[in-house]
Parts: C-alpha cells; sequence; structure tokens
C-alpha cells in the first residue's frame, strides 16, 4: 500500500481564487492510501518543495500527488523535489487544477468540486505507480541542417564554430536560399548579396561543414541523439571535385532556351548552367529535362569544351546514409502560387509581377541589369502600384489565401517603393495597405522615410480590380480614408504575395515524425519558452519553416537554434522517457497493429519460441519495443486488439483507476 | 455450369493427400442430425469417404478452425472455404495468425447456406432429417409426409445479404469465379439508426438482455483470435467483474464489436452460432458502415496487407463529430 502525500497549491490567487484549496486537501485525505493532506501558497517555491521534501521525511511517503498548474509547468520541478527527497521521481502525479480547472471556472462550488475529482484521480495513479528508471543512450556528434538559405548557414556556422561537424543539405545545385535572389535588405539596405556571399563561402570553407548540394533528404531513422539519415545526391552530370567552375560549357551549351529560375523565368539559361556567379559550390551542373544529350544522346558539346573532364553523362544518384546527434530543419519559404487570384491578372499580363520578381528586375545581376524595365517592353515604367497582403490576411472561409500575417511584405514593400523613388524619382510609386506593420528596430523608420521623405503615396485600401488595357494596367482599388473609389493606369503592377512553407517541408515532417500547423509551417515544443525546438526531441527549427520571418528573425533564430543543438551534442549521454511502451509477449497475437500505428518505427517482430502448458515448444511471432526509440505516446497500446501492448507510468490499469476515481 | 457437390469436394481432397501435396483436410462432417454439421479434421481417404459433407448446413467459417487446428499438423492443410470464408482468411494473414504456405485453399462455391431456426418456424419441431439443396425436404416425427421448402425462403439473414460470391483468397477453386455482389447488408442498421434514442436503447436492452455469456460468439469469430482473450485473462480486471446491472454484462457484446472494428469481414458466424438468436452482426456492421462513411469504403480480408482505417491515418480521413453532424441535419 502505497503512503501518499497530497498537496495543494494555491498559485497566488490564481487557484486560490476558484478553488476552495481547504476543502480539497480536506477532501483528499480521505482518499485510500492518502497518509497527508496540505495546502500552501506557492508549492512551486523553495519553502513550498522544502515542505513536501520535509513531509517525504516524516510521513515516510511512497507517492505525491501536487494538485497544481499543468504538468507541463512544473512536473519536472516536483520530480526533482520528489528525487532530492529520496524518491523515485516517476511517483509523483500532478492534478491540474489551474488551467484545466480554476480558470475555466468561475464558480468557487463547481470549481472546487472538480479540483477534488481531478485530485481523486491523481491519487488512484499513485497507488498504482510503480518507480521507474531512464535508460541511457549515447549521442553521435554531427548535426544536419537540412536547408542552406541563409537561416541554415547561419545554424552550420555556429555549430561548427563551437567545434562539431555539422552537414548541409541544399535540395538546389547552390546554397544561399532566398537571400541571394534578394538586392537590398531592409532597414538598412545593405546589399544581400555582399553580405550572404561570404558567409557561403565561410560555409564551404569551414573544415567542419559538409554541403551536400542537389541533395535531399530521402529516409530518417532513429531518435534524439541517433539519426540516421539517408541523403539522396541527386545527379548533376558533373563531377564536383573536378568542375573548376570556369563556365566554359555554359558559354558552348546550345540549349539557350531554358526559363531560368534563379531569375523566377524572366530569362533564360542553358541546359547546363550556375545558377549565379557567387553560387557555392561554384560547379555546373546539367538540367537533365533539358539537356539533348541526355534526352536523345545527342550533342556533348559541354564534354568536349571541358578541359578539366568534369561531365560525366552516366553519373546516378547517388545515397549516402550518415548518423546525426541533432537534425536542424532550415527548408525556409516559397511565394504562394497567384493562379487563384484572377482579379490580379498576374497570368494574364507580363506587368504584373510578385515582389520576389521585382528583387531581380532591380538587381545588378538579374535579367536587367539592376535597370527597372517592364518585363513586357523594356520601357521605364512611370507609375507603379504596388498591392500590399496579396494572399495574406484572408479570411478563414476563403478558399485562395492564407489566414496569417506574411510579416516581411509592408516593409519590403516599402523599400521597393522608396527604391524605386531613389533612383527614379520620376516615377510615381502608389502603394495599397490594410496596414503598414513595422514592429522591429528602425522598421517604422524605414517606413516613414519612404511616405515623409521619398513621396510614396500609401493608400489605405485594398485593389478589386486589374485590367491590361493597351500598354497600361488599371488598377480599380478603394481609398478608405478618404472614402473614395480610385483608379490608377499604371505601367506596372507588384504584388506581394503571401509566403507559404517550402513544398518539401511537409514530406520532410513524415520523415522526421515532427508536427506541423495547419499552414504547413513546424510546430514548435512552446511558443514562447522553446521556439527553436520541434515537440520531437532531437528536432530543431531555423527560420521561416517554423512561420514567416525577415532576415534579421531568421538570424537570430538560427543562432538559437545552433546553440540548443551545440547543448544537446555536447553532451556524451542522452537520459532516456522511462514512459515507454512494452509489449506482453505472453499475449502478444503479432498481429502487427502496433507497428503500423507507431510514428516513430519503435516497434518490430521476432520470431520467438514458448514452452507451452502441454510441454510442446510453439514459435511465435511477438512485437518488441525499442525503449530508445518509443516517444510514449500510447498511440500501440490503444492499437493492440489483445491489450498486451502497455504503457510504463501510464498503463492500463491506472488509466482505468483514474477514469473510476473521476466516474465513483 | 458444372455443379459441384461434396463428392467433387471429397475427390479433390482424396487426390491431394494421395499426392502428398496437403497432410490433412479441414471440412465438414455430418452430427447427430443432419442439420448440426461441424468442422471436422480428415487425414485419411476413408474418413473423407464416409464423412465429409458439403450441404446448406455448412456454415461454419472454417478460417478460424484453422488457428488452433493447424500448429498440430505437420506440411500443408487443405481447407474449403466458401466466397465470405476466404475474407477471413486474409484476415488472418494479415495478422499473421496463419501462415499462408501452411495453408492451401480449395475456394468452393455458395448459394446460401440454411438457418434452423426459420426451418423450424416453417415445420414446427421433431426434425429428423433435411435433404435437397435449392429445394429442401424436410422430415419431422410428426408427419408422414416430409415438407417441401425453397432455400430461398429459410436462407440466414447474412446469406440473403450475401456481399460476395468471388473468392478473395484460393490455391484452386471448384466451380467458377464469382462476383463481388451489391448487397443491401446496411439496410437493417440504417433502420435502427432511425430510431429515437430510447427506442434504440430499448431494442438493444431487448435483444441483449437475452445473452447467456456462452462465449459461442467470440468463439467462433475469426477475429477474436487472441492468444489470451480479456474476458479469460485474470489481470484484465474485467474477467469477472460484478455487473452493476444486468445490461452492464451486455456491454461484453459492444466491448467485442470495438475489438473487431476495422478487422472484422462480417462473415455473421456470431449471429449463427448465437443460441439466443441476438442479431449481433448488427453491431459489427454499424462499425463497418460509420468506418465506410468517415475514412471511405474498406473491406477487411479483401486483400492480404489491407490496412484498416483505424490503424491508419490519411488528411481526408473524417471526423466522427462531423458523421453525427451530417446525420444531425439530415434528420
Amino acid at each position: 500500500m502505497q503512503r501518499i502525500g497530497v498537496f495543494v497549491c494555491w498559485c497566488g490567487s490564481n487557484i486560490a481564487g476558484t478553488v476552495d484549496v481547504k476543502q480539497v486537501a480536506k477532501a483528499l485525505e480521505s482518499e485510500p492510501g492518502v497518509v497527508f493532506s496540505t495546502d500552501y501558497q506557492y508549492m512551486c517555491s523553495k519553502s513550498g518543495q522544502d515542505m513536501i521534501k520535509d513531509a517525504v521525511r516524516d510521513h515516510r511517503l511512497t507517492g505525491i500527488v501536487v494538485c497544481s498548474c499543468s504538468p507541463r509547468m512544473h512536473e519536472a520541478t516536483f520530480r526533482k523535489t520528489a528525487s532530492a527527497a529520496g524518491l523515485n521521481p516517476y511517483m509523483v502525479e500532478i492534478a491540474n487544477v489551474r488551467e484545466q480547472c480554476s480558470w475555466v471556472h468561475k464558480d468557487i462550488i463547481i470549481g472546487t468540486q472538480k479540483a477534488i475529482i481531478l485530485g481523486r484521480a491523481a491519487v488512484a495513479k499513485v497507488n498504482l505507480n510503480a518507480p521507474l528508471t531512464p535508460g541511457e543512450s549515447p549521442v553521435t556528434k554531427r548535426a544536419l541542417v537540412i536547408g542552406g538559405g541563409i537561416a541554415g548557414i547561419q545554424t552550420a556556422l555556429d555549430i561548427a564554430d563551437a567545434g562539431f561537424e555539422v552537414d548541409i543539405v541544399e535540395k538546389k545545385p547552390t546554397i544561399g536560399g532566398k537571400m541571394a535572389q534578394l538586392d537590398k535588405t531592409f532597414p538598412t539596405l545593405d546589399c544581400a548579396a555582399c553580405i550572404l556571399t561570404p558567409k557561403m563561402v565561410d560555409a564551404a570553407q569551414h573544415e567542419k561543414i559538409r554541403i551536400f548540394s542537389y541533395s535531399e533528404v530521402s529516409s530518417v531513422g532513429g531518435f534524439v541523439g541517433n539519426f540516421t539519415v539517408s541523403i539522396r545526391k541527386k545527379a548533376r552530370y558533373v563531377n564536383e571535385d573536378i568542375c573548376t567552375g570556369c563556365g566554359a560549357c555554359v558559354d558552348k551549351c546550345p540549349m539557350k532556351k531554358v526559363p531560368n529560375e534563379f531569375n523566377l523565368g524572366m530569362d533564360n539559361r542553358r541546359a547546363i548552367y550556375i545558377p549565379f556567379a557567387q553560387a557555392v559550390p561554384k560547379v555546373a551542373t546539367i538540367d537533365p529535362n533539358a539537356c539533348n544529350m541526355l534526352k536523345n544522346g545527342k550533342c556533348g558539346v559541354c564534354a568536349k569544351v571541358c578541359t578539366a573532364g568534369a561531365i560525366d553523362y552516366t553519373q546516378k544518384d547517388e545515397y549516402i546514409e550518415e548518423k546525426y546527434g541533432a537534425i536542424v530543419v532550415a527548408t525556409g519559404f516559397d511565394p504562394i502560387s497567384l493562379d487563384k487570384f484572377d482579379e490580379y491578372a498576374y497570368n494574364n499580363s507580363k506587368d504584373v509581377i510578385t515582389s520576389l520578381e521585382f528583387e531581380r528586375l532591380t538587381n545588378a545581376a538579374g535579367p536587367t541589369q539592376g535597370k527597372l524595365l517592364r518585363p513586357s517592353d523594356g520601357k521605364h515604367p512611370e507609375k507603379i502600384v504596388f498591392v500590399q497582403c496579396v494572399g495574406s490576411r484572408c479570411s478563414s472561409c476563403s478558399e485562395k489565401g492564407k489566414e496569417y500575417c506574411s510579416k516581411i511584405c509592408c516593409m519590403y514593400t516599402a523599400k521597393h517603393a522608396m527604391l524605386t523613388r531613389d533612383k527614379y524619382p520620376d516615377t510615381e510609386v502608389y502603394v495599397f495597405y490594410i496596414d503598414v506593420r513595422t514592429p522591429g528596430k528602425s522598421f517604422d523608420e524605414f517606413y516613414r522615410r519612404a511616405v515623409e521623405d521619398y513621396g510614396v503615396k500609401y493608400i489605405k485600401g485594398s485593389v478589386g480590380k486589374i485590367v491590361p488595357e493597351g500598354e497600361k494596367l488599371v488598377v480599380q482599388g478603394s481609398d478608405l480614408l478618404n472614402n473614395r473609389q480610385v483608379v490608377i493606369d499604371a505601367d506596372l503592377v507588384v504584388l506581394a504575395a503571401a509566403i507559404e512553407p517550402d513544398k518539401s517541408a511537409r514530406p520532410l515532417a513524415t520523415m522526421l515524425t515532427a508536427s506541423m500547423d495547419t499552414n504547413d509551417f513546424f510546430t514548435e515544443a512552446h511558443p514562447k519558452l522553446r521556439p527553436v525546438e520541434s515537440p520531437t526531441a532531437g528536432v530543431f527549427l531555423s527560420g521561416a519553416c517554423q512561420g514567416p520571418k525577415d532576415i534579421p528573425e531568421t538570424v537570430s533564430q538560427a543562432s538559437a537554434a545552433a546553440a540548443k543543438v551545440i547543448g544537446l551534442l555536447s553532451k556524451d549521454k542522452l537520459v532516456g522517457n522511462p514512459c515507454v511502451a512494452s509489449s506482453d509477449e505472453l499475449m502478444c497475437n503479432g498481429c502487427s497493429s502496433c507497428e503500423r500505428v507507431c510514428p516513430y518505427g519503435a516497434i518490430t517482430y521476432e520470431d520467438k519460441e514458448f514452452r507451452m502448458p502441454d510441454r510442446t515448444v510453439r514459435v511465435r511471432r511477438v512485437a518488441k519495443v525499442n525503449p530508445a526509440v518509443c516517444q510514449g505516446c500510447g498511440c500501440c497500446t490503444v492499437a493492440c486488439p489483445s491489450g498486451a501492448m502497455d504503457l510504463r507510468g501510464f498503463k492500463n490499469d491506472q488509466i482505468m483507476a483514474e477514469v473510476d476515481a473521476i466516474c465513483k | 455450369m458444372q455443379k459441384i457437390t461434396e463428392k467433387h469436394l471429397a475427390e479433390k481432397a482424396k487426390d491431394l493427400l494421395s499426392q502428398g501435396k496437403v497432410s490433412a483436410v479441414l471440412g465438414w462432417r455430418r452430427g447427430e442430425f443432419d442439420y448440426d454439421v461441424t468442422p471436422a479434421l480428415f487425414t485419411d481417404a476413408d474418413e473423407i469417404e464416409n464423412g465429409l459433407v458439403y450441404n446448406c448446413f455448412c456454415g461454419a467459417n472454417l478460417s478460424k478452425y484453422l488457428v488452433s487446428k493447424i500448429r498440430a499438423v505437420e506440411g500443408r492443410m487443405l481447407v474449403f472455404l466458401k466466397p465470405c470464408d476466404t475474407y477471413s482468411i486474409n484476415q488472418l494473414f494479415t495478422e499473421h495468425r496463419v501462415d499462408r504456405e501452411k495453408v492451401y485453399i480449395v475456394g468452393i462455391p455458395c448459394n446460401g447456406m440454411a438457418d434452423i431456426t426459420k426451418i423450424r418456424n416453417a415445420v414446427g419441431e421433431g426434425i429428423t432429417g433435411v435433404s435437397g439443396d435449392e429445394c429442401l425436404r424436410v422430415e419431422t416425427l410428426y408427419s408422414d409426409e416430409p415438407a417441401e421448402l425453397c432455400l430461398a425462403d429459410v436462407m440466414s439473414e447474412r446469406c440473403v445479404n450475401c456481399k460476395s460470391k468471388k473468392h478473395v483468397a484460393y490455391d484452386e477453386l471448384l466451380g467458377d469465379e464469382g462476383e463481388v455482389l451489391d448487397s443491401h447488408r446496411f439496410d437493417e442498421v440504417e433502420r435502427i439508426e432511425r430510431m429515437s434514442p430510447d427506442e434504440r436503447f430499448a431494442f438493444w436492452q431487448r435483444e441483449l438482455s437475452r445473452c447467456i455469456r456462452c462465449n459461442a460468439c467470440r468463439d467462433a469469430c475469426p477475429a477474436c483470435t487472441c492468444e489470451v482473450c480479456v474476458f479469460n485473462n485474470p489481470a484484465s480486471g474485467v474477467e469477472s467483474k460484478a455487473p452493476v446491472n444486468e445490461f452492464e454484462e451486455k456491454m461484453f457484446h459492444i466491448i467485442r464489436a470495438f475489438h473487431v472494428a476495422g478487422r472484422c469481414t462480417d462473415c455473421g458466424e456470431c449471429s449463427r452460432v448465437c443460441p439466443q438468436n441476438i442479431p449481433l452482426h448488427l453491431l459489427n456492421r454499424k462499425l463497418i458502415k460509420d468506418m465506410n462513411e468517415c475514412y471511405g469504403e474498406y473491406q477487411a480480408g479483401e486483400a492480404v496487407g489491407g490496412v484498416s482505417p483505424l490503424t491508419d491515418y490519411t488528411a481526408e480521413d473524417g471526423e466522427p463529430g462531423d458523421l453525427i453532424r451530417r446525420r444531425d441535419t439530415d434528420a
């Protein structure tokens, strides 16, 4: 029989305001197994914890129930207290009488009743608790960063600088990501390439960093500290180690009409290409969908002109398997497709462009060498309309946009408008906005400069329709402040398209068993207190894969993720979670239900010999749980038709005892 | 089409035995009366010649018997399976309860099985003999003239609503390949769904309160093959739980329906073996219907390795709450 102590916390007035804590302590005193019951203002304070330790000693307690806040808040605290008092930490149960009780009830009578019921359930559970001891597992001292944009590069550099090996996997032929496509960066207007490319080079030259460009993660197994990852190095048909990046092959390639994705299709590249001058690694890649040699064996010019002999048309995809202790997701974002936004005529007119396309048009390395010219006729636009929130902040019932704010558009639109007026003062610039959001260091000053010093015309209101008419684009919008309709015959319209997580994120999340929100952004372990960790142990989040972010914020988060990875890799051993599933093999049918539902791949099967009551030997297929991989989610215990699978710390009889106590 | 009779079955069994392809044959044997046919294991030709029967009382699904019988047999075992029985065996293969390599399946056609209760209702007690297939001649103690009945009129409910004449697993077929049928098996479930909650409770109270907990439904169910049944396991805490009221004990059937949910092939053995004639298959059908509506059509046992919607997740999966809401708005 357990000797249980009950400790009811007031949490100041948080609990005591709506729950009669004295009555709860008194009611629980008479529950089976309870030998001591008390209440206190702040159980988590030092004196509160001392009170628990003293009670363990004085009343020879074997189990503890704390009626307090959510176990997510202080379960670890009270487990440590129990441990310090000589008890097994898993003999502690928390009854959440704050979030589940005082905060949701206004009536003290109802609140008190419910608190007593929740306490009773916790007592019933502790009566069946058994001491648990976590196992240990070693840590592979190497990190994997998925995505080679500014987030991935910064994370990798920080981890490598701390002395750990890092691999970057980037699906494109070069690292650099979206930032490499930008022209200037707000609010200081540094040139993006000038501040990014040195970091790309640093990453390439760092002795602790390996870059797998043109590669994708194809499978992930294992668990925190011991991930096994298979990386698919796509065939680029060029030997990376030999190619010098001289570009002779690119110059001679006869396939000249391949849309250049780096310039968002606004100009063409060759079938063999180097995405941009500062690409890292600076090696050529053959586009198998465009190359004649690969498609029908006719050509071979690049191989002839390559003095290094780097071209290899027979190259195959290569799979590399590597072990990692930690994985950082830095898969970034993409602008949404504007196919559903017919009203903005994006697909009807070349002169309706996205903001990212505008970046390329103003970039010195872009299709117009930085001259702002209309894509349709190469003329200088005299009237430009910027439309903000295209696909952002849409109502939840709208089929075509995102509900969230894409966060970066207000600032880059102000930047675009300001730079246009700076370079071409004769150009009229209008910005349609819903709100202008500038909550960042020096952000509002930047926006005000655009309005006050550069004369950008901001119109509060939305654009209803854009109609191409002759050479002009007729923009019909509303000016809410002046309560009138506005019609502007523009030469160029720039749409601030919402951003969304990269398409590769969803399948990757499945491989990593990391959770995502409804918009496919990775979910953090805690939105405030653990913003760079995924709820899946050992998986960390860097940059816009977790939510829309500008560059300063991305870099901060990238370094924060690196700090968490360094903290993990510095450990020699990891303490596991003892609350894992285990199968009673005498009852197991070997039906595979548990294996199918296990999200972590922790369950395997083995054929085992059993001595039967009639002295015969029978070989049976039974489930086996790898406790190091099991995360204790409990799916298997529910799926198991024979009741063989059980979860330590949450055993079926403990759950039933809780239910019985609640229904009593 | 050639008509397949028990002679063909016996020939096939003897043939395979003598060739050494199989070392035992699982079929049916006549019991004390014509109508109490039971599963039986045969190991030599004489036994087969004299014992093996196949008629409209061979309702027993041999898949279930296979699970325990096959352990004692060296080599392969021949088993005769009717179309609906093959769904059960596929499910057993899927759950690794039976080794496919140890089984030799001979698929046999089925024109529907008779329900002895319906025959009794038609001719009264004292049945001494039944013969014939589509037209049944029933002899009784109390009449010199045998009564003539159409099989169609005394067919068991599950056969009236037959879901498939197609064998989904076999090594060899006797007769022609059948087809999956468009059955009306959910009509009765829909009728019960349309009842008010009180009516529905009263209906099940009335049906389930007849239960004598003989466990026949569990013992005949091909999905109930646990090594240790939870109701036999003292450690489970429900083995000998005293019921608070007379209906609580009947929760057994609801628990069992959930236990086999997603794995039940709707073979109908539970209702066939129930000595109290409780329509237990309706509980299973209700769950099958709900799963179909929530997660898309799924027939357990249609193929080996089929993944039940309850152990699978897709982004298209509906929420059970949506189903209830939809039904409420329809009503």
